[in-house]
C-alpha cells in the first residue's frame, strides 16, 4: 500500500518546527511501523535529505525508547502497544498518517520526533527505590509476599517509562508513572519502610519538574502500552494522605 | 603467548572466599579518590555502577540510550537462575556449576563457573531487598520454572518480563546513587574509543549524541558492560543500538577478543516475514515448558496445523532427547530446528518454521493458567504475526541471540590491558560456547554485584589515584582519531546507505557463518567481508554534520566495526576445527548428527590480538583444564 506522511520536523530545541509531507511507498502489512519509517529514511538519505530522527531501540515494546503521537494518540492508538509493535495492517491504502513527538511541557524536543525524558528520571531519583545496600540482605523468602500483593506489584511494575500517559494527559501530568513505581514498593514489605517518605518525595518532584496535576481524565491509562491501571493513582492519592497524618 | 587466567588454586569449593580474602582493599576515605568509568547500564554495568557508588568510589557511567533503564538486558523474558533449590528436587551450587560447563560444552573455565553458581542466590536475595516482583505461591513463598539444559526447577521469574524486572531493581540503586552523588550518569553518550596510558587503561573517548561533541573522560580504571554483538548478522534479537563497537575499539587498543565464533542462535523465535524485516523477536524459551516442538513427518505437508493428525506428526526434541525432551538446550534445539527445514518439512513462508504448540498442555492445564504464565508473550505473537497461539501453534526459527565470545578477561574480569574490565556479555568468561537459558540475567548480576566490587579494589590498591589529566598526550590523540573517523564517515558521500551495508553483512554471516559452518563456507567469508568493507569506505553515503544528533552517523560507525569483527568471527570458527555448543562446523559431527568436540586440540579459549585492519590477527590460548567435572561427550538423550 501507499502512504501519506505528515511528519513534524524540527531541527533543534529552539528552532521553529513544522509538519512535513513524504510518502511511503509500497508498504508490506506486515511491516511493523518503524520499519515503514526506515524505508522513508533510507530514500532520504538516498536522496541527500536528513532523515527524520525518531528513538527507538529494543523494537518488541519494552525498553520504552519509541515515543511518537500517531494521528494524535501516543503510540497509535492500537490497546496496550508501542509504536514500534503497531504494524502496517491496521493502516489502509491512502491513508494520511500524522506523526508528532511527545508534547508535553516537562519534555522538551531535541530533533524531530526525539523528546528528552529526563524529567522522569528525576521523578525516579526522589525516591523509587528501596535504600538497601548491595549485600547483607535477607533470605528472599525471610518475609512472605502473598500472592496477591506480589500481582499487584508486578502489575504496576511493568511500567517501561516511556511517557505516552505523561504525553496523552491534557494536564501533562506524571501521575500515572510516578504512582506505578510508589504502588509497587508500597505493596511489597521491602519498601513499606520508606513508603511515607518516597511518597511526598516523588511527588515533590514531579510538582517540581514541570509535570502538570492529574484531574481524572485516564487519558493516560488508555494510553498506556502496558495497560497499567488508573487505580495506582489512587494508591498514591492514599499512600499520600497516609504520610500527611503520620 | 600462553594466557593464564589467574584462577586461584585449590579446592574449588573455597576458591572464591579464599581469593576475596586475598585481594587487596581500598581504605573506605580513600576510595572517593578513585575515579571509575563503567560504560553500559544494563545488569552487568547498572549493578556495578549502583555497588560501586555506594562503596564510595567517583563513579561516571555511560550509556547511549536516554535512560539507563532501556539497556537490552531489559528485554530478557524467561528468568534468572539460582541454586536455592527451593523446590526440594535436587539442586546445589555443585549441580548448578556442573550443568553450565557441560551446558557450554566444557569450553569454560571452571573457578569462573563456581563463583558464579556460589553467588547465584545473593542475587535473589538481593533483587528481593530491592522490591523485584518476582512470581509467589500462594503461601507467598518464592516461584520457580524450568529452563532448557536442567533436570531440576531453579529458575526465578516475574511473569515472561524477568529481565525487565531486574533491570529496573539495578536501575532503582543506580538512580538512588545517582541522586547521592556518588554516580555521574551520562546519557545518550556513546563510547568510541579506550584511553591508553603506558599500557593501562585511563580513560574513554565518547560522543555526545544530542551535541556531536567528541570528548575524553579520565579515570582510574574502565568497566566495559557493553553487551554482546550478535548484530553483525543484521537479523537477530537484540535492540537496534547493540554493537560491537566498544568492545572493537578496545580490541584495537590492544584487548584480546577470545572464542568470537562462540554465538548463540536461539531456538525459539518468531520467524522472518519479508525482506523489510529490522529485527527477530524471541519467545521465551520458557515457552517450551508447556509447549511441545514439532514438524509435519512428510515433505512438503501443506495443511493448516489443525488438520495434521497425531500420527503425521514428528515431535523431533522428544524423540532424538528423551530424557531432555522439549527443554534441550539451545543450541540443540536450534539445530534440529534446521535439520527439520532442511528437511524440507519446516512450516509457513519458505518453510523456515516449525510449530511450537500448546494444545496439549490447555486441554491438561486450562487456557487461563497458559494465559497467566505467558500471556505478555502470545500477545507480542498475535502483533507480530496476527496469529492467535491459543488458536493454532506458534511458528517458530531459530536467531541469532546472544554472544558467548567477548573480550578475554581474567579471573577477575580484568582484561590484557591492566585497569579495563569487561562485564556480562560483553565478556567471554562463563557461557563456554553455548549459554543455558536463564544464565544471562545471573551472570549480568554476579559480575555487577558481587565481583567487580571486591576485584577493581584489587587493582586500584596498587595504583595511585588520577595520575592521567584530560590534557594528556593519548587523550588528545584520540579525540582526534574518533574526530577524523567521523569526518571520514561525513565525507564519503556514496550511494548506499547504512543499512543496505549492514544487511548485505548480514546476509554473508548468516549464510556462511551461521547456525552451521564448513571450511568452505567460511572461507567465502572471510573473502566477501573485506570486499564489503572496502565498497563501504568508498560507497557509504551519511547525511548530516557531526556536530548535531545524527542517528546515521552513529549506525554507520557501528557498521564499519561489525565489517571489521565479522571477519575475525569467520577466521576463530575457521580455526576452531571442532564442534562445540552454538560452533558447529559440519566436517566435525557424529554418525547422528552430534556435534563433534575435539578435546585433545581445542581444549582452549582462543584469544586473539589486533594486529591492523587488514593484517592477520594473533591467536593466543589459555588451556582449559577441568579438575572437577569429567570431559565428556554432552549427551541430553
Amino acid at each position: 500500500m501507499n502512504l501519506i506522511l505528515h511528519v513534524w520536523r524540527q531541527a533543534g530545541p529552539k528552532a521553529p518546527g513544522k509538519l512535513e509531507q513524504y510518502e511511503a511507498k509500497n508498504v508490506s502489512p506486515d511491516q511493523s511501523f518503524l520499519e515503514m519509517l526506515d524505508d522513508v529514511n533510507d530514500r532520504l538519505i538516498r536522496d541527500g535529505k536528513d532523515p527524520i530522527s525518531f528513538d527507538h531501540d529494543c523494537r518488541e515494546g519494552i525498553c520504552g525508547m519509541c515515543s511518537q503521537v500517531i494521528n494524535g494518540v501516543p503510540h497509535g492508538g492500537q490497546e496496550r502497544t508501542t509504536v514500534c509493535q503497531l504494524h502496517m495492517r491496521s493502516f489502509k491504502d491512502g491513508d494520511n498518517i500524522y506523526i508528532e513527538p511527545w508534547r508535553a511541557l516537562a519534555f522538551p524536543i531535541i530533533r524531530d520526533l526525539i523528546v528528552d525524558r529526563e524529567a522522569m528520571e528525576k521523578i525516579i531519583r526522589a525516591g523509587g527505590y528501596t535504600s538497601c545496600h548491595t549485600g547483607g540482605v535477607a533470605d528472599g523468602n525471610a518475609v512472605l509476599i502473598p500472592k496477591p500483593d506480589a500481582d499487584y506489584a508486578m502489575d504496576a511494575a511493568e511500567c517501561i517509562g516511556c511517557g505516552a500517559c505523561i504525553a496523552a494527559c491534557p494536564n501533562g501530568s506524571a501521575m500515572l508513572f510516578t504512582s506505578a513505581k510508589v504502588a509497587q514498593l508500597a505493596t511489597l514489605p521491602q519498601g513499606k519502610a520508606e513508603a511515607a517518605e518516597r511518597v511526598c518525595n516523588m511527588t515533590e518532584a514531579m510538582q517540581a519538574n514541570g509535570f502538570g496535576n492529574c484531574s481524572n481524565h485516564y487519558e493516560c491509562q488508555a494510553a498506556c502500552p502496558k495497560g497499567i491501571n488508573v487505580k495506582f493513582i489512587a494508591k498514591l492519592n492514599r499512600e499520600y494522605q497516609k504520610a500527611l497524618f503520620k | 603467548m600462553i594466557l593464564d587466567g589467574k584462577c586461584p588454586k585449590g579446592p574449588i569449593q573455597t576458591s572464591w572466599d579464599r581469593h576475596r580474602f586475598d585481594m587487596k582493599l581500598v581504605n573506605p576515605a580513600n576510595k572517593r579518590k578513585y575515579k571509575i568509568l563503567v560504560v553500559g547500564t544494563g545488569l552487568a554495568g547498572g549493578a556495578a555502577a549502583a555497588s560501586l557508588g555506594e562503596l564510595g568510589y567517583n563513579v561516571e557511567a555511560f550509556c547511549y540510550q536516554d535512560s539507563a533503564r532501556r539497556a537490552h538486558s531489559i528485554a530478557a523474558q524467561g528468568g534468572i537462575n539460582a541454586a536455592k533449590n527451593y523446590p526440594n528436587d535436587g539442586d546445589s551450587i555443585y549441580r548448578l556449576f556442573y550443568d553450565t560447563i557441560k551446558g557450554g560444552d566444557f569450553r569454560a573455565r571452571e573457578a569462573d563457573v563456581w563463583r558464579l553458581a556460589q553467588v547465584s542466590n545473593d542475587i535473589i536475595d538481593q533483587c528481593v531487598a530491592q522490591g523485584v516482583p518476582f512470581a509467589r505461591d500462594y503461601a507467598g513463598y518464592l516461584d520457580n520454572r524450568s529452563f532448557g539444559g536442567a533436570q531440576v526447577s531453579r529458575t526465578f521469574f516475574a511473569r515472561g518480563q524477568t529481565g525487565q524486572q531486574l533491570l529496573l531493581g539495578a536501575y532503582s540503586a543506580l538512580s538512588r546513587q545517582v541522586q547521592a552523588g556518588s554516580v555521574k550518569l551520562f546519557a545518550r553518550t556513546e563510547m568510541l574509543d579506550v584511553v591508553v596510558v603506558d599500557g593501562e587503561a585511563k580513560g574513554i573517548t565518547v560522543r555526545d549524541l544530542v551535541t556531536g561533541e567528541i570528548r575524553t573522560h579520565v579515570g582510574d580504571a574502565v568497566v566495559l558492560a557493553t553487551g554482546g554483538y550478535v548484530n553483525v548478522f543484521y537479523l537477530s534479537t537484540n535492540a537496534m543500538g547493540c554493537s560491537v563497537t566498544a568492545n572493537w575499539r578496545a580490541h584495537k587498543k590492544g584487548a584480546f577478543f577470545a572464542n568470537p565464533c562462540y554465538t548463540q542462535i536461539h531456538p525459539t523465535c518468531i520467524p522472518q516475514s519479508g525482506e523489510h524485516q529490522s529485527k527477530l523477536t524471541l519467545m521465551s524459551e520458557s515457552l517450551r515448558n508447556d509447549g511441545r516442538c514439532w514438524a509435519p513427518k512428510k515433505q512438503g505437508d501443506n495443511r493448516p496445523a489443525n488438520e495434521i493428525p497425531e500420527e503425521d506428526r514428528d515431535y523431533y526434541l522428544e524423540r532424538k532427547y528423551p530424557s531432555f525432551g522439549n527443554l534441550a538446550p539451545r543450541d540443540i534445539a536450534s539445530r534440529a530446528a534446521k535439520e527439520q527445514c532442511d528437511d524440507k518439512r519446516g512450516v509457513g513462508p519458505g518453510g523456515r518454521g516449525v510449530y511450537l504448540d500448546f494444545a496439549d498442555s490447555i486441554k491438561r492445564l486450562s487456557e487461563d493458567t497458559i494465559r497467566e504464565r505467558y500471556g505478555n508473550l502470545f500477545e507480542m505473537y498475535e502483533k507480530i504475526t496476527d496469529e492467535n497461539a491459543y488458536k493454532v501453534p506458534m511458528r517458530i526459527y531459530p536467531a541469532p541471540h546472544y554472544s558467548m565470545g567477548g573480550l578475554w578477561v581474567d579471573y577477575n574480569c580484568e582484561s590484557n590491558l591492566p585497569g579495563l574490565f569487561v562485564l556480562g556479555e560483553a565478556n567471554f568468561s562463563v557461557h563456554g560456547a553455548n549459554r543455558l537459558g536463564a544464565s544471562a540475567l545471573m551472570q549480568g548480576l554476579a559480575d555487577g554485584y558481587y565481583v567487580i566490587p571486591y576485584t577493581i579494589a584489587n587493582y586500584l590498591a596498587k595504583i595511585k589515584p588520577g595520575t592521567v589529566k584530560a590534557d594528556h598526550p593519548e587523550c588528545k590523540k584520540s579525540i582526534e582519531d574518533v574526530n577524523g573517523l567521523t569526518k571520514k564517515m561525513l565525507g564519503i558521500n556514496g550511494k548506499k546507505t547504512v543499512s543496505e551495508f549492514h544487511r548485505e553483512l548480514g546476509k554473508i554471516m548468516w549464510n556462511n557463518v551461521g547456525m552451521a559452518r564448513s571450511e568452505e563456507s567460511l572461507k567465502e567469508a572471510i573473502k566477501q567481508i573485506p570486499v564489503l568493507r572496502e565498497e563501504f569506505w568508498k560507497n557509504v553515503k551519511v547525511t548530516g554534520t557531526g556536530a548535531q544528533l545524527n542517528q546515521e552517523l552513529e549506525n554507520a560507525g557501528r557498521v564499519a566495526d561489525f565489517l571489521e569483527f565479522g571477519e575475525l568471527l569467520a577466521k576463530d570458527a575457521l580455526h576452531r576445527k571442532e564442534s562445540c555448543g552454538g560452533h558447529f562446523r559440519t566436517e566435525y559431527q557424529m554418525p547422528d548428527g552430534e556435534a563433534m568436540r575435539d578435546d585433545e586440540n581445542f581444549c582452549y579459549a582462543a584469544a586473539w590480538e589486533f594486529k591492523g585492519v587488514n593484517a592477520e590477527p594473533e591467536l593466543h590460548k589459555e588451556p582449559l583444564t577441568f579438575d572437577n567435572v569429567h570431559l565428556a561427550v554432552r549427551s541430553y538423550k
